[in-house]
């Protein structure tokens, strides 16, 4: 037999095992829940990533692809990893420094016809700086980031 | 010439470290006071050598000398001459030197405001934070010398700072933020000073509370600074937004205010000691995580420096042997640490008990959401991202929960409390508490939604509480006033930041839920409504600013249906001369109780212009609320039992004398908590 003290210390720590437990498992739901892979433009040309599913896209805009609509906020551009190209459709103000031959990162899904539908669309604050996904992305691919006048430089 | 002089003073500073991290823990282990009496002048002269190091580091930013790479890196001749000052700061070399000059900062305060501890305590926390400086000291003359020259030709001009940093939340996010990171380094030191005497008492407490408290009011200030200058700066309206890099001064911040709670108790019930340590150590650890993440370019993130593995891997030991030092003594130490009062199953102790447990839970789930990332990737090689819905999952409910918590914690009474006392303190106010946040929305904002009702409640239970409390606190005194005046500042200062929570509670929610926002393609004469309000796009024009050319839109804005003027406003496109960076200024009508917001797009070839425009209201109650809690712990820092100096070294005197888990202590005199 426990003397009964013993019995009440091994409930409290029965007990904070079980919240602790508990605590676990609901933390890694929610992230289950929560992660966004990330794709390059050669993983999704090669059909990695199913229609409909929510994940991220990074690499460099292909020059002379960005077309804006005169009368709306929609643009349609494509993003490159010099292997593949990967169409995308936003609609909204893009950041500063989005433009032609820069890496980009977007988030979206795509749709039915393959073309990528951005909800997000994220560039760089500084512009000889290149986000670690499109330089691996590129690097994946074959590319050589350093080769496209890229030089990581501080920036905070 | 003059930044070898900048190069010669840092290995200066760094033999002083050196000296200050052997000699005072070396005379405190065998009894020499000489050497012990070292650490003070030591401190001071590291402060006086890493002031050098810093003013000729300052000095080659202002008179534009390229030929030191970071100036050439982060600065321009046509930089205005705050952000040529402050450009110190923009890169990994120049603000790791801030960093460690700021540890210096505290080592002198440390010095000059410890008179009343025993010497032999005194000569440990100074040496901790010497050892803590000197590898702060050998990363930096290792990996990332902020002197160094480019060699051989200089460049005639530097590559400007970056555009985003040009900014007054720049100047003062960053200082304030080290500062407020760095202060843990003393609170950490105050722990390990402790374990390593074998001393975990009352008095030990107290000493640190102060440090702890002002510690957690200056990286309040640096958090909210932060948010403040993302909210404006990065023109998507949003004050908060779960970055890698904005989570570990959270994490910090989340484990300081347990901190803060844990101590309250160890001081006054001697109960919780060997948690209160482990506390410290952690608060600790999460500053230097935040150094680590920033500086190893291990994550993405708007606050990325440049990656260089060397770094990563520098500091990845420093923490490593600072943090695994502390916690191979902390397992030394504290099965010998004995809590000597028991308590109620309802009892202040067990309320703050669940402060702890939920506010360790948030840390070490936004700890798990920051860097699994990172885990993931090391496991699999594949890349992710952890979305804001994670964190907003396991946040909020804690946070709620904790809210609950805090308005009942002052009430309840140390050792015991019955269940019919609080419910009879506090019945009331959580009626009032319901009715008010059902009501309170919908008469200021017409709008109704359960999550800001019940914030909306939240708040108002907190409010209410303190209002109870401070009635049953002064009800037995001849009058009101006196009994006011009879409260401890330390008591204010609890009751400030708690003020504080509710203050920021109502702007969290309200901004989060009543936010409206839109996207617009808008030609000179358009309009565009939203949230009660029209916005007019009166034109653009050509500006010339310092350093860069603009084109500057005005938007008017009117109160929909009277057309009463509110606000004009200018959002600039600019684009700056030195980098050729565009960089858009969005423009902002303030005030308490809404932001009216603007945030420039492009510039079609036709002349019409995107613009997102914002209604934010009372988005300034985020920052407001920081500011009390600041302010309030600040308060409670200056409280009489820590200024009282000659009492509290006759209490030294007295407590000298008890070690680790023998003899009793007199209970401690001290109002408040």
């Amino acid at each position: 037999m426990m003397k009964p003290h013993r019995r009440k210390r091994l409930g409290v720590v029965l007990f904070i095992a079980f919240g602790m437990s508990v605590a676990v498992a609901l933390t890694l739901f929610a992230l289950s829940q929560n992660i966004n892979m990330f794709y390059s433009p050669t993983q999704v040309a090669n059909g990695e990533v199913e229609a409909g599913t929510m994940f991220r896209i990074g690499g460099m805009v292909k020059d002379g692809s960005v077309e804006q609509q005169q009368e709306s906020l929609a643009v349609s551009f494509v993003t490159t990893d010099y292997i593949h190209d990967v169409p995308i459709e936003f609609e909204g103000i893009l950041p500063d420094l989005f433009r032609e031959g820069q890496g980009i990162v977007a988030e979206g899904r795509l749709n039915a016809t393959g073309v990528f539908q951005a909800s997000r669309v994220l560039a760089k604050h500084d512009e000889s700086y290149m986000s670690p996904e499109v330089r691996a992305a590129l690097e994946q691919a074959g590319a050589d980031p350093d080769n496209h006048q890229f030089r990581a430089t501080p920036e905070n | 010439m003059i930044p070898e002089l900048g190069q010669f003073s840092l290995i200066l500073a760094f033999c002083l470290s050196i000296l200050l991290g052997v000699m005072p823990l070396a005379g405190a282990a065998t009894g020499n006071r000489l050497w012990m009496s070292m650490g003070r002048p030591l401190g001071a002269g590291l402060f006086v050598f890493l002031g050098i190091c810093l003013f000729i580091l300052g000095h080659a930013f202002v008179t534009d000398d390229f030929s030191v790479r970071v100036v050439a890196a982060q600065s321009n001749t046509l930089l205005p001459m705050q952000y040529k000052v402050t450009a110190l700061w923009g890169g990994h070399e120049g603000s790791f030197l801030l960093w460690t000059f700021m540890l210096s900062g505290w080592i002198l305060a440390v010095g000059m405001f410890s008179k009343s501890m025993p010497v032999e305590f005194v000569a440990r926390v100074l040496g901790v934070l010497g050892l803590l400086s000197a590898s702060y000291i050998l990363f930096m003359l290792a990996t990332s010398n902020p002197f160094d020259r480019m060699v051989p030709v200089p460049p005639a001009d530097g590559a400007d700072l970056n555009t985003a940093l040009q900014d007054i939340g720049f100047i003062l996010h960053p200082p304030t933020l080290y500062m407020g990171y760095v202060g843990y380094s003393v609170v950490f030191a105050f722990a390990i000073a402790a374990l390593l005497s074998g001393r975990l008492d009352a008095a030990w407490a107290r000493w640190s509370r102060p440090w702890a408290n002002v510690a957690w009011a200056i990286l309040t200030i640096g958090i909210a600074l932060g948010s403040w200058w993302a909210y404006y700066e990065l023109g998507w309206g949003g004050w908060w937004a779960w970055d890698p890099v904005e989570n570990p001064p959270l994490i910090t911040w989340l484990f300081g205010t347990a901190l803060i709670h844990s101590l309250a108790v160890t001081e006054k019930r001697r109960v919780f000691k060997s948690w209160t340590v482990l506390l410290a150590i952690l608060a600790f650890a999460g500053s230097l995580l935040g150094t680590f993440i920033t500086r190893s370019g291990l994550l993405t993130s708007v606050h990325a420096f440049a990656s260089d593995p060397s770094r990563g891997v520098f500091i990845l030991a420093i923490l490593g042997v600072f943090v695994g030092g502390a916690l191979l003594l902390y397992a030394i130490r504290a099965p010998l640490i004995k809590s000597e009062f028991g308590f109620g199953s309802l009892s202040r102790e067990i309320f703050l008990l669940s402060n702890n447990v939920i506010l360790v839970v948030a840390a070490a789930s936004v700890f798990l959401g920051t860097l699994f990332p990172m885990f993931y990737q090391a496991l699999t090689g594949d890349l992710i991202s952890i979305g804001p819905p994670y964190f907003n999952i396991i946040f909020v409910p804690l946070m709620i929960l904790l809210v609950i918590l805090l308005g009942i914690g002052p009430i309840s009474r140390w050792k015991k409390t019955s269940g019919d006392y609080l419910k009879q303190q506090l019945g009331k106010v959580a009626m009032a508490s319901l009715l008010l946040g059902v009501a309170l929305p919908l008469i200021v904002l017409l709008d109704i939604s359960i999550p800001a009702t019940i914030a909306v409640a939240l708040a108002v239970w907190i409010v209410l509480g303190i209002g109870r409390d401070l009635l049953a606190k002064t009800a037995n005194k001849p009058s009101r006033r006196e009994g006011l005046r009879s409260l401890t500042y330390g008591y204010y200062g609890m009751q400030g930041a708690h003020f504080g929570v509710a203050v920021m509670l109502v702007g969290v929610a309200l901004t989060s839920y009543f936010s409206s926002e839109r996207s617009v393609l808008l030609q000179t004469g358009d309009t565009v409504e939203l949230g009660g309000y029209e916005f007019l796009f009166a034109g653009s024009e050509r500006v010339a600013g310092p350093n860069y050319n603009a084109d500057r839109a005005t938007v008017l804005v009117t109160r929909d249906g009277d057309g009463d003027a509110v606000a004009d406003l200018y959002p600039e496109l600019r684009v700056y001369l030195a980098s050729g960076t565009p960089s858009t200024e969005m423009a902002i009508d303030p005030s308490l109780w809404r932001d009216l917001f603007v945030t420039p797009g492009e510039i079609r070839d036709n002349g019409a212009w995107t613009m997102t425009v914002y209604v934010k209201p009372f988005v300034r109650w985020i920052w407001l609320g920081a500011i009390i809690m600041a302010l309030s712990a600040t308060i409670a820092a200056t409280d009489r039992r820590y200024r009282k100096l000659a009492r509290v070294r006759k209490q030294a005197e007295e407590t000298a004398g008890e070690k680790v888990g023998q003899g009793e202590l007199q209970p401690v005199p001290g109002g408040g908590t």
